[in-house]
């Protein structure tokens, strides 16, 4: 634990120093407050809003933690047929990374009036951002492979079934949880993006569509405060997902670094 | 798969029927009568990164008897793991015959599995044949008291040393419980004393389970002490240059008299002995190697 306290020291320290920082600048007034609140305002603001950004926290976490989910198996599944099939590979890869330009506000206001207001076209935005880090990086896991240690398992007359189980999915999955790290970062912007394009019809429409109507009603400082709970947020879901790759992946560890 | 008995003979001619040349001390076990393997004029040419075709083997002929160690040197790129995957039916050979009995391939990297424990990866023959996970673990338990690894069956392979990856490595292919071992320089990346160590490890090991073994080595040393015959390549293309009979009872020390005799004799087959050259491309007879072995 006090392992941990120590290599935690520098993150804190750099934080601290740019709060410090950002104090000094709002405080001396160069800015106004409407624009950038100093940090002890935001403070301020995410004390007397705690429910109300707790209720909001609530609702995109869900759409992220649920969107994560299904990207992740969505992504595992597509970057599996494509690595065990050429021709599927060539017919979904082009498709997969295109899928990455389509600019949502395009098809935010079509999914509101084909699936209503609810949590699904959102569900389907954060897939769309989420699961192409999880393909490429499953794909690349998956051809990662010894091929020695394919050629042994052929030896002790693997079928190619047992092959892929025993050999190539355990050797991509570090691999797919890297691409959900990188996934859950860009899912909680993705889930800012969903709340902003698509209407909502419940009490709380989630931190991303707290901060834009704050930010549209001048409530800067209580938009900044939204904010940070998302980052906080973001922050949280990367390391989740690193102790899970240590619980699932635990022979990863051996030869990276420690920054996780 | 029986081997051809016939052909072999005429190939050879000269050598004691099979059943009479198998030691004693490495007969019957687990495997079959007539598990072994035989080459007759065996060729194998590969394409090269460039696509230009590389001629590995040339008109090999070789044969091991069920229970026999046949050790293979020869230098580097003489087409010594091409011969391996040949037998173990990872390559077909472009000309010759080949008969062998089912085979099972230690490779040079011992290829364990990251994510399995030592047990597991011992056991994974088994587990790819269809025994319950648990059966499989309980089979090669056994095996792994017998062997002097009892207490490393929870290690993984990151935690191991060298040595012991290639122990659980060939106790991996030894479950594969097919009745040909094919060892392509199994302790080649160790450090001599551990080297020698794993030798004298194999050698208990092969007495317990009894094999048919292709033992794959460029240390003519490693060898003589542990084979029942040593067939010496040229390099590439490979052909048989000598092939020596070892008939020196076990185990064997490396500072025998009949050892070291035996290794400049193989020596001298690879133009490296002292005697080089003189016994260059002529077929050791057997029986002349043989008497030289027992000799004082």
């Amino acid at each position: 634990m006090k392992h941990r306290l120590v290599n935690a020291l520098p993150a804190l320290v750099l934080v601290l120093a740019l709060l410090g920082a950002w104090e000094l600048y709002a405080d001396s007034g160069a800015t106004s407050s409407s624009i950038l609140p100093a940090p002890h305002t935001i403070a301020q603001s995410l004390w007397s809003n705690a429910g109300l950004l707790s209720h909001n926290l609530a609702v995109t976490a869900e759409e992220v933690v649920l969107g994560l989910a299904l990207a992740l198996a969505l992504g595992f599944a597509l970057g599996v047929l494509i690595h065990l099939s050429p021709p599927l590979r060539r017919a979904c890869y082009p498709l997969t990374v295109g899928s990455q330009a389509v600019p949502i506000a395009v098809i935010a206001p079509l999914l509101v009036f084909l699936l209503g207001f609810g949590l699904l076209p959102k569900l389907i935005v954060i897939v769309l951002i989420c699961f192409f880090p999880v393909v490429v990086t499953t794909v690349d896991g998956l051809a990662a492979v010894d091929p020695d240690q394919l050629k042994l398992l052929r030896t002790l007359d693997a079928s190619r079934l047992q092959a892929f189980r025993f050999a190539e999915l355990p050797a991509a999955l570090p691999a797919a949880i890297s691409g959900a790290r990188i996934a859950v970062t860009v899912g909680v912007i993705g889930a800012y993006i969903a709340e902003s394009q698509t209407a909502t019809s419940g009490a709380y429409a989630g931190l991303g569509h707290e901060i834009n109507a704050d930010l549209s009603s001048l409530q800067t400082s209580r938009a900044y405060a939204a904010a940070v709970v998302l980052f906080a947020f973001a922050i949280a879901c990367f390391y989740t997902l690193s102790l899970v790759e240590r619980r699932l992946a635990p022979w990863a560890n051996q030869s990276r670094g420690d920054l996780r | 798969m029986p081997i051809e008995l016939q052909s072999r003979a005429h190939l050879t001619p000269g050598r004691r029927p099979p059943e009479q040349r198998t030691p004693p001390q490495r007969t019957a076990g687990a495997t079959r009568a007539n598990d072994g393997i035989g080459l007759s004029d065996v060729s194998r040419a590969y394409r090269d990164r460039h696509g230009a075709s590389v001629q590995a083997l040339a008109g090999i002929s070789l044969h091991a008897d069920h229970g026999e160690l046949l050790a293979v040197v020869g230098p580097s790129g003489c087409g010594k793991t091409t011969l391996l995957e040949l037998i173990c039916g990872l390559q077909t050979p472009d000309a010759g015959a080949l008969e062998c009995s089912p085979a099972a391939l230690m490779p040079q990297r011992d290829l364990l599995l990251p994510w399995l424990s030592a047990l597991d990866n011992a056991a994974l023959a088994l587990r790819i044949a269809g025994s319950p996970r648990a059966a499989s673990r309980a089979q090669a338990a056994e095996l792994f008291a017998e062997l002097g690894l009892g207490g490393f069956e929870a290690a993984h392979p990151h935690e191991l040393s060298g040595g012991m990856r290639q122990r659980v490595a060939f106790l991996r292919t030894l479950l594969s419980g097919k009745p040909v071992l094919c060892l392509d320089e199994p302790f080649g990346a160790l450090d001599a004393i551990t080297r020698a160590e794993m030798q004298a490890w194999l050698g208990r090991a092969l007495a317990r389970e009894p094999r048919t073994v292709v033992l794959v080595t460029h240390d003519v040393e490693e060898a003589i002490v542990l084979a029942d015959r040593v067939a010496v390549l040229s390099p590439r293309p490979g052909r048989l240059r000598a092939e020596i009979e070892i008939d020196l009872p076990r185990p064997r020390s490396r500072t025998d008299a009949a050892v070291v005799a035996l290794r400049e004799r193989a020596l001298s087959a690879l133009g490296l002995g002292a005697a080089a050259g003189q016994e260059m491309m002529t077929g050791m007879d057997s029986g002349t190697a043989a008497g030289m072995g027992s000799a004082p």
